[in-house]
């Protein structure tokens, strides 16, 4: 994943245009645990969103596995999202309705379009990795934040994704569930060889990544 | 999870079950609507069958009868009449003019179902001291009864017409003292007289014509009116009821004869059912649009409920197509089974009505009429309107940005 002279820029055209994000050139190399930290406001969510393709930059190139992005439509976008990336968010954001093991199985299904057995013992295996085997039919508000946001992370990991970015995903959680989860990522990208770019607040966790980026202002400092 | 059952599906069983209260309520809501369609409905079809069936089966649909006689005035030359006052002249009762020829035509047309010609005068039946004047109706009885079937409402006696023979109200028959076997004499105006044997009584469920009522053979009426080979009127039925009034203007239009359908003569009734049928389809219009927006309105609430939720959907490689879907199938569903619940609720009631409201004799007021078609219909009715309504919250989904979404 790398990122080439991006610009972000809000109401491009309009009195009011901000620009948040300044030339940034970063490069994520696979199997690299990255923290990116930097104060408020300082555009980091933005720059996690267009690396997740959620956004798209002002000028700049973003290659993914050596794509250019920029020339891919909206669906192609969406679909190329699906399968190399996976998010974890601060509010770990499971969907209600569903149970534990069915929000692991959500990316798949969503993909493939239909259940299928091959799929929840993929699931199954995901939540046994992350511990939480015992809860795979609980819904998933009956959970801790904790154990929420272990499900995400089993969730994020579901279509086997190159990159799994993380926006903050132990800001919620007491120290103890925070170390979990942590420990839990570390581990998968060990084990498994995920990339993992984690916005974090707490330098201590910070301190323990493989790399740390720290963006002021929109731009990077090394 | 069922395998055979894609994410849309579940996706949208599972949002709908997880909003008990909102989906409930609006079911519940859906369905009083639906109920109310299916209860006006059925009841005014009940209605409609019931006076059309009484209509068809006893009188022709449409009437052939001799033109009106009118007076000429007199001209002297250009523009200037010379009578001041045109009176009209009065009705003598003449034949229709080569009627044979007619009736053959009116067999020739495909839309004809039965031709029937008929003669009528008035007549005085005598029986000892009483005498009572009656409609001398003269028929052929094979074609005449396939279009007023006088068989069905003979209570007494049968339906048999030879030139000896004579059916009558069951009213006259009171009055006149007389029951099957009697012998009655029929007098004309012109004061030719025949001695006739009462073959049956007949109740035509009125008490003014069963007062009058009297049926002869052709023959019989036309020597006795003085009308040897004539007919004074030619009964018509037609396959399709509705288009009588358009059948007979075409007749009138062919022939120097005049053409009366059932439309024009119950007009009364006609414009009681367009009436009705007008404030149904208002209600209808009504009750569905509330319907609709009431849809809108619960998913609207649940698309701003789940937009977190959707927003994640998105990031993980959900397409907007998909989330489309998702939320016009709550809308489908939400019809759908708000219809079925309706359709049972409308039939329910419909029914009970029907057991309760009785008319004075006891006999009911209008049959039940519960047709499958109608249920289809309704369902499918439903369930397009759930989709047409959960349109604007399903693109609003779609279109959610999941950027935005999921900052909240």
């Amino acid at each position: 994943m790398r990122l080439e002279k991006v610009c972000k820029a809000y109401n491009v055209g309009l009195p009011n245009e901000t620009e948040v994000l300044h030339d940034i050139d970063l490069e994520v190399d696979s199997g690299e645990f990255v923290a990116l930290i930097g104060p408020s406001g300082s555009g980091k969510s933005t720059l996690l969103n267009i690396v997740g393709l959620l956004d798209r930059p002002t000028s700049g190139r973003l290659t993914i596995k050596g794509q250019d992005t920029a020339a891919l439509s909206d669906t192609e976008l969406t679909h190329l999202r699906g399968h190399t990336i996976g998010f974890i968010f601060q509010s770990h954001l499971l969907i209600s309705a569903f149970t534990a093991k069915e929000n692991v199985m959500m990316p798949l299904l969503v993909d493939r379009g239909f259940p299928s057995p091959e799929i929840e013992a993929r699931a199954g295996r995901l939540l046994d990795q992350v511990g939480l085997a015992k809860f795979a039919d609980n819904l998933a508000t009956n959970m801790s934040g904790g154990q929420q946001q272990r499900v995400a992370v089993a969730r994020a990991l579901a279509m086997n994704p190159d990159l799994v970015l993380a926006d903050e995903p132990t800001g919620n959680l007491d120290t103890k569930s925070a170390e979990a989860v942590f420990d839990l990522m570390r581990q998968v990208n060990r084990d498994v060889g995920t990339s993992f770019l984690l916005v974090t607040h707490n330098l201590d966790l910070a301190r323990r990544c493989d790399r740390i980026i720290e963006v002021v202002d929109g731009c990077i400092r090394t | 999870m069922n395998r055979w059952i894609p994410f849309e599906w579940i996706a949208a069983v599972r949002f709908l079950r997880e909003g008990r209260l909102q989906t409930l309520f609006i079911i519940v809501g859906i369905a009083i609507g639906v109920a109310v369609i299916v209860f006006m409905s059925a009841m005014l079809a009940g209605l409609e069958a019931n006076f059309i069936k009484r209509v068809l089966t006893s009188q022709p649909q449409i009437q052939l009868l001799t033109p009106d006689q009118v007076a000429r005035p007199l001209r002297n030359g250009n523009g200037v009449i010379e009578d001041a006052i045109v009176q009209r002249p009065s009705q003598r009762v003449i034949s229709i003019d080569q009627w044979p020829k007619i009736r053959d035509q009116m067999l020739a047309m495909p839309e004809v179902a039965a031709v029937s010609p008929t003669i009528s005068g008035s007549a005085l039946a005598i029986r000892g001291d009483a005498s009572r004047a009656v409609t001398l109706s003269g028929i052929e009885p094979e074609s005449y009864f396939t279009i007023v079937k006088v068989p069905d409402y003979i209570v007494a006696g049968e339906p048999r017409l030879t030139s000896e023979t004579i059916i009558i109200g069951t009213e006259l028959a009171r009055d006149l003292g007389a029951v099957v076997g009697d012998k009655l004499n029929v007098q004309a105006a012109s004061g030719a007289n025949r001695v006739l044997t009462v073959a049956g009584l007949v109740d035509l469920g009125n008490k003014g014509v069963n007062q009058r009522a009297a049926y002869v053979a052709l023959r019989t009426a036309q020597s006795l009116l003085g009308m040897v080979g004539g007919v004074t009127t030619i009964d018509i039925t037609v396959h399709d009821i509705y288009a009588a009034e358009d059948i007979a203007q075409r007749i009138q239009a062919a022939n120097l004869v005049k053409a009366d359908s059932w439309i024009k003569t119950n007009s009364q009734f006609f414009t009681a059912v367009r009436a009705q049928e007008t404030s149904n389809t208002l209600i209808r219009v009504f009750v569905g649009l509330s319907v609709a927006f009431g849809i809108a309105a619960v998913l609207i609430v649940s698309v701003i409920q789940r937009s977190k939720e959707i927003g994640i959907l998105r990031a993980m490689g959900t397409s907007r197509g998909r989330i489309l879907r998702v939320f016009l199938l709550q809308g489908g569903m939400l019809g759908f089974i708000g219809s079925l619940f309706g359709a049972a609720l409308g039939a329910g009631a419909l029914m009970y009505w029907h057991a309760v409201q009785r008319q004075a004799d006891g006999s009911e007021l209008f049959p039940l009429i519960l047709e499958r078609r109608l249920f289809v219909i309704t369902a499918l009715l439903a369930t397009v309107t759930g989709l047409l309504a959960a349109t604007a919250p399903a693109l609003r989904a779609a279109k959610l940005d999941p950027v935005v979404a999921i900052r909240g």
